[in-house]
Order: structure tokens, then sequence, then C-alpha cells
């Protein structure tokens, strides 16, 4: 049993306690992925699991056996930071950081969510295709808490980073 | 070289407005900043260090009493379990900011429902937690009183009585007399505590999410009964504070025991539960406010009596009349403060404490008066500003309100004219605007930095301040750079380590002109140092670019260095400047709000903040202060409360899931002007606090906004829809 | 969390017949199991993992659709037949949660999600639910979550979910498969009102695993999802209400409606659409339905505001789906 983290395969834990966010955190030495809750209430262990958002915290490694995870850490590094991660950093989308990793990979997962026409609770024609509006990031973004209270400099460089891809 | 200073007097040469680089105030980006978003910035739980233990804290499901015996054999059979301990100097509670002693002792003496009485170490965390869920501990009971409404109360301090409150209300043209109440909030940073200890025999050194290390280190050292000497702790990144950790916290304590009881580096981290049930609430507030104001809106008469509660034996007083002290005028007078005492968790700072719920029940009176008079509410607060102090005379250092108020309204396209509820409606939902004045008493501590030269030119300072978020590795390496000549990003600013000189810790929104001025000083002695070394006066000496330049030449630093590095030490101590003067940030909020007619849900559509806080010393990061202030307005105003229950005291919503701090679709995007001031009482760097006047009054304008949109006046802070729709029946 | 045997089911039968031990749960996405396990709520000794079964797929049905028991809550509220047919249920699901739980969060387990009562999450208080005969802390404690129909002295708690509130207004049937055969159960009767026994949530027995729900053929009509909430995403319901209204010549000819928040189950009340079809939609008209739903209904002090919270949330609905202007 294995689990492949930013391309790199990594053994699953012995106990099958153990939860995708510690085993990140914990022998795979990853922090980047933060604890805020523990509960599924903040967002901040956001990664991507076959590309897919998810809750870190509520997944229970062993679970997750052959899964593909990204980790922040997967999206850019101090010298070669990603797009989403560059928007952050140039429109201050962050104060203590420790919401950010959380943002950042949730931030990327919803650009192609949107990209894919799944609506959300902010989309007004549920047939059409959804759009980038400050709404949609918005309604989007809620599974991601920032108690500093960044959020609209996280708006701001999630659009940026749209535009930068389109 | 050592500089001090204790300022007495105003500075208002305005140093940093004549050096030559050109930084300061510019808008860089964070220097940490690329950890930050990369996730390479470590936090407290997560140094990597080999061969560490896991503990959990256990706590008590009692209001009140003591631990009688525990039952360790229980779970030490359980795997990898390889400790439990509960020592006297455990503590139950976390230190006040600035208390500089041990929180109260030992945490076997429960005072309040979730306090933690004993710690349990295993290998791993699951074995830990499971354990600590596991561990059978008797108590002896007590019962306590829990009501906060229902315990007399005793002065927190004492009134400000001038004339007679009563007969101003009795003979005012117009006045309101109105009763507000706010519930208890929590800081919920999203790093939960944590800490790591490690002892080596002799010596302690704790990686922790704390705030303010200088004092952490005598509290965590009186705790233990160490030498300060002997503690040294690290915090270089925090994931966010909000006054939730000022001071020592339990998992610090317990971790540091463990550590040096087992010989082997042990992990606390608290969970989000625990954080809510033993972490600083901020009390619940009742507040009874009464303008009289004559028949051209002058107030004659300003009252603002407050009920706020915290444990018994805690000294801290919410201070909820602290700005209305000064903010507007009234000869007759009365301001109270009076304490509950009840067995909730300790009642402590949370972002702006007093000013965070005082500000917006006088702001919503004051649109109560402005509507009975028959002005604009703007008109009514530009009438009564205050020449002077309201009762101690002394002058205003600078004071942007009235400048704030003006073109706030301009941006935000406020429309002058008496209010009249009930104007809009888009579909279901009623839309209306409000209006608040923002206040923010300014404070600086004793603080101390120390900057270096090197030899390859760079500079670096050095403090044992912290960055919260709030920006202090940006602003510290922009006055130095100022200073010294250098782009910021050629100064290494080192914070968080008790090994540096101690700054003044973040907290209380002074830790930029506090420990910004330390760092200021030392450049002032370095720049003397290099003048010495050229022969020419500091004034006649400019530094730009890594260079220094004086009339009739220019050297670069790196070669006036000559292979050395000098240093100096700045050392900042606050003085009759702050007492000679009122020296208070101030703004004001604009706030447009969608009032849903059938639910009573309340939304933000705009917000506008305008704020005078002194020099800005870096546009970005000042602003960002000033959004998550607003955001918090959002909390404050329509989401946020502490639920207790009302059987034995418990926090019932203690989680992140029902306690609700907004989330992205709660914040509209929020606009921030900032209008600068240079305060030369506030500091010699020019400076006031932001950190905290972003919170202090803006939920009263959305209080406004929804009596604006719906015609509901609503009493109850936070504004959820059962409120609002009890209100709107009223109507 | 308990130590735990972790059991990957490779087959159905497989995973019936583990979960037929009484301390054997299934997992499904685990967004509310392992919450619930790390706070000691769920003591499971053993976890049948069914994550992997073939129950995800979302297929046609005779003229109606089938919505597999692993189907993400993502993959239901953005599959082209819910958002074109059933919006009232792409609406529901997106009105909860956020997007990373929904992305993992399955048809089962969100029927199966258990109360979000604080004393049933904190073990150290009393809950009947969790723990029979230990008494209830929310009766006379904080109840601002709780229920207001079909409550009983021994529990107050309320279902939380969003997305079976709409499959009961849409009278979607629960599919069911146990060590003793299929059954079927329509989404209307598979939760249970707490009585004497709130410690049983639903109706499923041990080892009966939920396999699909099945939605009957689409019906006409304006499919609305309203959910009260404190915050304007993530967060519960203070009370929501889904319709599917129709309207003929002035009058409705559909009242599909079913309300969240309010009990431990989708209320439905036939008596609604009796009183609602046929009539000439009008203020008065809604708010007698309005008496009619909130006949029994008892607040708990904390939770009073749902009663006229509720009246006004239906007539709203009622006004949006028939255009009578308030
Ligand atoms: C912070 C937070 C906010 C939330 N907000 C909302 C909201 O607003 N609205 C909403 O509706 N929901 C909300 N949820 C709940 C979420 O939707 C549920 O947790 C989720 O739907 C459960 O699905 P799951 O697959 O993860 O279930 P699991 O956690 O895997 O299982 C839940 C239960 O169902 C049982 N189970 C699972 N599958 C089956 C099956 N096929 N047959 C029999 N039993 C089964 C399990 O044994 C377990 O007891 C929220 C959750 C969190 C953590
Ligand atoms: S309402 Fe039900 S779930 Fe809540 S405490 Fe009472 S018995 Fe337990
Ligand atoms: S840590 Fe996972 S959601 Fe908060
Ligand atoms: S940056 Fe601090 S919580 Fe978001």
């Amino acid at each position: 049993m294995a689990i492949t983290i930013n391309g790199q395969e990594h053994a699953l834990p012995d106990d099958p306690r153990v939860t995708l966010l510690d085993l990140l955190r914990g022998d795979a030495g990853l922090t980047g992925t933060k604890k805020g809750c523990d509960h599924g209430q903040c967002g901040a262990c956001t990664v991507l699991v076959n590309g897919m958002r998810i809750n870190s915290c509520l997944a229970l490694a062993v679970t997750h056996d052959g899964d593909e995870v990204t980790t922040i850490e997967g999206l850019g590094s101090p010298t070669e930071p990603g797009v989403m991660q560059s928007a952050f950093l140039a429109h201050d989308g962050f104060q203590c950081g420790y919401c950010t990793p959380g943002q950042i990979c949730s931030a990327t997962a919803m650009l192609e969510e949107i990209k894919a026409g799944w609506p959300s609770d902010a989309t007004e024609d549920l047939e059409g295709a959804p759009e980038i509006t400050g709404e949609e990031i918005r309604e989007r973004m809620s599974g991601n808490l920032c108690r500093c209270g960044a959020y609209t400099n996280i708006v701001a460089a999630i659009r940026e980073a749209a535009g930068e891809d389109a | 070289m050592s500089v001090h200073l204790k300022q007495d007097s105003v500075d208002d040469r305005n140093v940093l407005d004549k050096t030559g680089q050109g930084v300061i105030g510019e808008p860089i980006e964070r220097p940490e900043g690329l950890l930050k978003v990369t996730g390479t910035a470590p936090y407290a739980a997560e140094f990597k260090i080999p061969d560490c233990l896991e503990g959990v804290l256990v706590t008590a499901p009692i209001l009140r009493g003591k631990v009688k015996s525990i039952d360790r054999d229980a779970v030490l059979s359980m795997p990898g379990v390889v400790a439990v301990l509960s020592d006297e100097r455990m503590t139950g509670r976390a230190a006040q900011g600035m208390a500089n002693a041990a929180p109260f002792q030992p945490a076997q003496d429960v005072e309040y429902w979730g306090q933690p009485v004993a710690l349990v170490v295993a290998e791993s965390f699951e074995e830990a937690r499971d354990a600590a869920k596991h561990l059978p501990i008797e108590y002896e009971t007590e019962e306590g009183p829990i009501d906060p409404a229902a315990v007399e109360t005793s002065p927190a301090q004492d009134p400000t009585r001038q004339g007679d409150l009563a007969q101003a209300m009795n003979e005012a043209a117009h006045s309101v007399d109105v009763t507000i109440t706010t519930e208890g909030h929590a800081s919920a940073a999203m790093e939960p505590h944590a800490a790591i200890a490690q002892w080596d025999g002799s010596s302690l050194s704790v990686h922790a999410s704390l705030q303010m290390l200088k004092f952490n280190r005598t509290e965590l050292a009186d705790s233990l009964g160490l030498d300060e000497s002997k503690v040294r702790l690290l915090s270089p990144y925090v994931g966010g504070g909000f006054g939730s950790k000022l001071g020592i916290s339990q998992e610090a304590v317990a971790a540091s025991i463990a550590a040096m009881e087992l010989g082997r580096p042990v992990r606390v981290v608290m969970s989000r539960q625990q954080v809510f049930q033993t972490i600083m609430r901020r009390t619940e507030t009742q507040q009874r406010i009464r303008l009289a104001a004559d028949a051209d809106g002058k107030l004659t008469g300003f009252g603002h009596e407050a009920r706020i509660s915290n444990l018994p034996n805690e000294d801290f007083p919410e201070p909820v009349i602290q700005s209305s002290q000064f903010l507007y005028a009234g000869e007759n007078r009365l301001l109270t403060l009076d304490m509950a005492r009840i067995h909730r968790m300790t009642a402590g700072s949370v972002r702006a404490p007093g000013e965070a719920v005082g500000v917006q029940t006088v702001e919503q009176a004051m649109d109560m008066l402005a509507e009975k008079i028959g002005i604009d509410p703007i008109e009514l607060r530009l009438k009564n500003l205050p020449d002077q102090h309201p009762v101690k005379g002394m002058p205003y250092s600078s004071r942007k309100l009235a400048e704030c108020l003006q073109q706030g309204a301009e941006a935000f396209g406020w429309e002058k004219r008496p209010r009249k509820p009930r104007h809009t409606r888009e579909g279901e939902w009623w839309i209306g605007t409000g209006v608040a004045s923002a206040a923010r008493i300014h404070a600086v501590v004793e603080a101390k930095a120390r900057v270096s030269l090197q030899p390859d030119g760079t500079g670096m300072v050095e403090s044992d301040m912290t960055d919260i978020g709030t920006g202090t590795y940006s602003i510290l390496s922009q006055i130095a750079g100022e200073m010294l000549g250098l782009e910021p990003k050629d100064v290494l600013v080192r914070l968080g380590d008790t090994d540096f000189p101690p700054g003044s810790g973040s907290g209380g929104s002074m830790g930029a002109s506090s420990t910004g001025s330390a760092v200021f000083l030392a450049c002032e002695d370095l720049r003397e140092q290099l003048a010495r070394k050229l022969n020419v006066e500091p004034a006649s000496m400019v530094l730009k670019d890594g260079f220094a330049r004086w009339d009739g030449g220019q050297k670069a630093l790196t070669e006036l260095l000559d292979g050395d590095e000098i240093t100096a030490t700045g050392h900042f101590e606050p003085g009759d400047s702050t007492e000679d003067n009122l020296v208070s940030s101030f703004g004001a909020f604009f706030a447009e709000v969608a009032v849903n007619h059938w639910t009573g849900e309340s939304r933000v559509r705009r917000m506008t903040g305008a704020f005078g806080f002194g020099r800005v010393l870096n546009r970005r990061t000042a602003r960002s202060q000033c959004l998550g202030g607003m955001t918090w307005c959002i909390g404050n105003a329509l989401t946020e409360s502490l639920l207790f229950d009302p059987v034995d005291g418990h926090l019932a919503n203690c989680d992140l899931a029902e306690y609700h701090v907004p989330v992205h679709r709660d914040v509209p995007d929020l606009q921030v002007l900032m209008l600068e001031e240079r305060d030369g009482a506030a500091s010699p760097i020019q400076a006031k606090g932001v950190g905290e006047l972003g919170l202090c009054g803006g939920a009263g304008a959305i209080a406004n906004a929804i009596y604006d949109a719906c015609g509901a006046r609503v009493f109850e802070y936070p504004m959820t829809p059962d409120r609002v729709l009890a209100a709107l029946e009223r109507v | 969390m308990r130590p735990f045997d972790y059991q990957r089911a490779e087959r159905l039968e497989h995973a019936s017949q583990l979960a037929a031990d009484s301390e054997t749960l299934p997992l499904a996405g685990g967004t509310n199991l392992i919450d619930l396990m790390k706070l000691q709520v769920e003591t499971p000794q053993t976890l049948v993992d069914i994550g992997r079964l073939s129950m995800g797929e979302i297929a046609e049905e005779g003229e109606g659709l089938r919505i597999g028991a692993l189907a993400t809550n993502t993959a239901t509220a953005a599959h082209p037949r819910v958002r074109a047919d059933y919006p009232v249920l792409a609406r529901a699901i997106l009105a909860g949660a956020t997007q990373q739980l929904r992305n993992k969060a399955t048809t089962g387990g969100n029927l199966c999600q258990r109360t979000r009562c604080y004393y049933f999450t904190n073990i150290d208080q009393p809950c009947n639910k969790r723990e029979p005969g230990s008494g209830c802390g929310a009766i006379d404690g904080v109840a601002r979550l709780h229920g207001i129909l079909g409550t009983s002295p021994q529990c107050i708690a309320t279902y939380p979910g969003d997305m079976a509130v709409a499959m009961a207004a849409l009278d979607a049937t629960v599919e069911i498969t146990g060590e003793s055969g299929e059954r079927s159960v329509p989404v209307r009767d598979f939760h249970r009102l707490p009585g004497d026994t709130p410690e049983k949530d639903n109706v499923l027995e041990p080892g009966e695993i939920i396999t699909a729900v099945t939605l009957p053929a689409p019906v006409s009509g304006k499919h609305i999802y309203r959910k009260v909430r404190e915050r304007s995403s993530y967060a519960f319901a203070l009370c929501s209400v889904a319709a599917i209204v129709d309207m003929a010549e002035g009058r409705i000819t559909r009242a599909d409606l079913a309300f969240g928040g309010l009990a431990h189950k989708p209320w439905h009340d036939p008596r609604i659409a009796e009183l609602l079809v046929d009539s000439e939609p009008s203020l008065a008209l809604f708010d007698k339905a309005a008496d009619l739903l909130l006949e029994g209904a008892q607040g708990y002090g904390e939770n009073d505001f749902k009663i006229p919270l509720t009246r006004r949330t239906l007539t709203a609905v009622l006004c949006d789906a028939t255009g009578v202007e308030a």
C-alpha cells in the first residue's frame, strides 16, 4: 500500500487512525498543509487528491492508497512559485499565512471546477456555464476560513491568477 | 552601542520624511511572503525535532472543584503511553497580556468547565489523544455562579463623573437612552495553540505560538520555577493571535514540564475545541448609552455604563468605555464599568479589547439621536468633536476623524440626507446604509531592537518581536532601510527569538510604533557612527542605495565599513508624550447592508473604512490590517457569539462549525482609505496603532444600515436572523 | 480515536456481512464518521471501507434517475440530468457544506449523517442519542439548532442535512441491501423521530447498506430550495424549504414541499399539498399552509424563533413560486 505525494511514492501508515493530514505533516514531513480544526470546519488542510480538493483532516490515509496527492509544496517553491502562489504574494492575500496553503490549494482546484462547468450555490443558471465572478469565487472559497480577514485580497489574487490562466 | 529614549516630548522632526531612500510607506511585498505562500514558513508545531513525544491535554468536565485523584495506571498500560502528568506547576489558564508572572496555578483547582488539569504523553498523537479521553479523574465539585446577569457587580475601575447626566437628560431637547448587549467572542486564530519543548538538562527551549516573547519567557520561567536565563522561546511565525497568544498558555507550560520530566522533546497542540474552551474569551457586555443634546444637536450629556464579567481573581476588565472618554463632547458625563464574577473561562484580550464592542453601541445611539434631531448622522458627529479631552482637558495629538467622515462619505457615495428607513427595496431585500466613527486608543511600550550594518553593506534587524500577520517583517525592514539608505530586501529582519533583544511583542496595536521606534533609534545611532567615520555632521549626510553622500563626496557603505560590522541597540520607552496628549487613532466606517424582508438574514454588500493612524509605514500591510478589522466588524455585527450552557456553564459552540467567523461569502470587496498624518506624540516615527482600529465601531455602521434598510433597531449583537425578525415584528 | 480494525470491502455482500456486527460501521466519504470518531462519539471496533465498491454511478432508471450511494455530492449536483430535471436537488446539495466536503461526501453518508447537536458531539455532556438514559442536555440547554416538530422529551435533535430535504420533496426512494436481501424505503420514511429511542437515527438495521437513491420521473414546476442560515455559506440550516410548485390557469397544480432544520427528518406533511393544490395562491392561503405545518410545533426557548421563521420562509418560497406579491 502506498500513496503518491507530489509525485513521490510514500508508504501508508500502520495505524489506520492516521489521517492524510497527519501523514503529510508527520511522516511525509510536508508541514505546508495546516491543521486548523481537525474537523472539516476551516479548510486549512485542503489538498488535492486526484485533482479534487478535499479536507485532508477528515480522510484516513489508508483509504487513499494508490491516490495522487498534491500539496502546497507541489504547487511551487520559494524559488519557483506557482501562478496562484505568486498572485497571493502580489495581492497580499494573506497575513499570518496559516490559512494560506489551504486557500491556494482550494483556489487552484476551484478554477478547474469552474472550467469543468460545475455549478455552485451562487450560480444563477444551473444549466449554463458558470463564470468567474466575485460572488462565484466567494461562494466557492467559503470552505476556507481566514481569521486574519484577507478575503478581499484573496479574491483579487484569484481573479489575477484566473486571468493569467485564460 | 545602546541608545535609550524615554519619549517625554513630541517628536515632530519627521526624520523618516527627510532621509533619502524613499521606501518608508511603500507597499512592498512581505519579505517572508514567499515562505508563507509556498507552505515553507514553519509554525510552532512544525519544527522537525527527532524523538519528539506527543502530549494531549486532559480537561475537566466540571464547572468548579478540585482534582481528588487520577488513575494514571488506567492509561499507562495503553499502547504507546509514556506518562501522565498532573503537576502542580501546570496552569489552568493562560496569562493575561503583559502579566509577566505565572498564570493561576495549580491547574488542578478547577474554576471553569474545560480547564486543563493533566497531560497525557505518548509516542504518537493518536495514542495520546485516545488515552487522554480515557484518563479517569475524580473531582470534588463545587457550585459557582455562571450567569453574568444574575450576579451582583462591583466597579472594575473608578467611574468618570462630571456634571449631572440625569439632569442633562431631563433638560435635553433631544435624548437617547438605550441598552445594548454584545455576546462573548473568541479570537479563533487559525493556528491552534501549540508548543514543542526541549530540555537539555539545564536549559529549556520552546517553539511556541506566542505574541509577546519577553513577557512569555518570564511567565514560563515563573510557572516552572526556573531562572529566566534558562528559558528560550522561539516564535518566528505565528498563525494569528488577536490577543489569544499574549500570555503564556497551558500547552506551553505543560509541554515544558513534560520535557523536563521525561528528558525527551514533547509537542503539545491544543485541539480546536480546547482552544475555544480554555483560551481567552471576550466578555459579553451590557451597555447603557445615554445621550442628551440641545436643539442644535450639540451634546450636553454623555453616558456609557457597561457591565462585563470575568473569573473571580482575574483582573482584566474589558475596557468597554475606553474611547467614550474622549470621542464625543458633552459636559455632563457618566462612564462606568462594572464587573460580574462568574465561572466561565478567563476573559481577556481579544482583538481591540474595549473599543471592539464599546464603540459600536455609542455609534448606534448617535444614529438614533441624529434621527430624532433630523440631521445627517455625519453632521451630528462633526458637531460634537471636542476641541480637547472632555474631562482631562489635554489636547488631541492628531485626529483625522472629521476628514475620515468626510472623505469616507465621498468614497462610499454617502447620500447626505436625514435618514428615513425602508427607502430601497430590491426583491425580497431591503437595502440601507449606515455610518459610524472609529476610535482606538494608542499605546506604546518599552522595546529594544538591535540593528547592524554588515561588512557587505546589508542591514540586519534583530528583536524578539513577533510578526503575527501584522507585517512586522516588512515594516522593520523599511524603517531600517529608510534610515540606512538600503532597499528593504537588503535588510534581514530576524524576529521571534528571546535570544534577540526584547522588543515590545505584538499586542494592543503597539508593536509597530514601539519596536519600530527601537529600530529607528538604533539606526539613528548607526547614522552617527557612520558620520563620525566620515567626519561630517549626521544631518548633512544622506544615505541612499548603499552609499553615504555628503557635501563634497560619496562613499559606498562597504568601503566605509571596511570589513567591519557596526551595531547599535535601540531602547525605546514611552514617556510623557502619550500622557500629556490624548493619542488615539480615528476613522469612519460606511456600510451598505441588505436585509431580507422574510427571513431577517442580513448581508453586508459594501463597506468603506477611512482611517488616520499616523504615519503609514507600509501601505500594503497597513491596508491589510484594516481589511482584517473590517472583516471582524462583519462577524461582530452579524454572526459571532459564544453560547454558554445555562445549566453547567460549559461553552456549547466550541468549534468553527458553530462559532461563526465570517466566511468568504460574508465579506464583499472592502474599500480602505488611509489618511496620512504625522503624530509626533505617538512615537518618534510618528506612527500610531492600526491593527485594531478597523474593528472599532464598524459593527455599529452595519447595525445602523440594518435600521436604515428595514426600520428595525436591533439592540443585541450579533444581529442574527431571529433577532432581526423579532425587531422587525416590533416595527 | 479508539483503535479499530480497518477492512476494505471488496464486494457489497462482503460489506453487509461485516457491517452486520453491531460494533462495525461502514465508511464512505468519512466526512461525518471520522469527525465523530475523533470526538469518540463513534467508537466502532471495525471500520468497513465501502468507498471502492462500484456504487458511484448516476444512471437513468426508467424516466427517473438512480443515484448510487457512493456518488459524491459534487457529482450529483453537477450531473446534467439533476441540473435540468431535479434542480431542487442540485440547489439543496450546493447549499450544504463546502466544495471540499461535497467532493468527499456521498449520497449514503449524507442521508446517514448524524445530528449537529452540541451535546451529542461533546462526550462529557448528557445525551440520550449517544448514551441512552443519560439525559438530554439540550432540552434545558443551548437549543438553537434544535427541533420544533416531532421532538420527544428524550431528544429534540434535528437531522442536519440539506440533500435529503430535496429528496423528500421529490419523493425519492432509498435502496437498501442487507444480509436478508434488498428493500426500498421512501426518503420521507427513512429517518426516525426520536420517540423513546433517539439512539436510532433511521430505519437501517445492522448490516444494511444503502446502495442508491432513486428519483421518480421528473415533474414540471418551479424548483426552489431555500436555506436560512447565520452565515451566507458553510452553515447548517436554521430552517430550509424544498419546493416543487406548479401552476395552471391561476391555480396551484402541484405543491411538493419538505422542510429541513425543524425535526429529526426532512419534514413532509401531505396535508399541505392537499390544501394548496387546486387553490388560488394568496397570502391568506400560505398562512393556512403554515398553520398546518406548524400545528404541533413546540419551541424549547432558544429555538422558539424557528416557528415564526419557518412561517415566513414558507411564505417567501410560495410567493416566489407562485408570483404572489407580498
Ligand atoms: C463543517 C461541516 C459542515 C457541513 N455542512 C453541511 C450542510 O450544510 N449541509 C449538509 O447537508 N451537510 C453538511 N455537512 C455534512 C456532510 O454533508 C456529511 O458529512 C456528508 O454528507 C457525509 O457523507 P460521507 O460519505 O462523508 O459519510 P461518512 O462520514 O462516510 O458516513 C456517515 C455515516 O453514514 C454511514 N454510511 C455511509 N455510507 C453508507 C451507506 N452506503 N449505507 C449505510 N450507511 C452508510 C456511516 O457508517 C456513517 O455512520 C457538513 C459537514 C461538516 C464537517
Ligand atoms: S437533543 Fe438529542 S442529540 Fe441533543 S442532547 Fe438531547 S438527546 Fe442528545
Ligand atoms: S483542519 Fe481540516 S478543515 Fe480544518
Ligand atoms: S492569513 Fe491568517 S488566517 Fe488567513
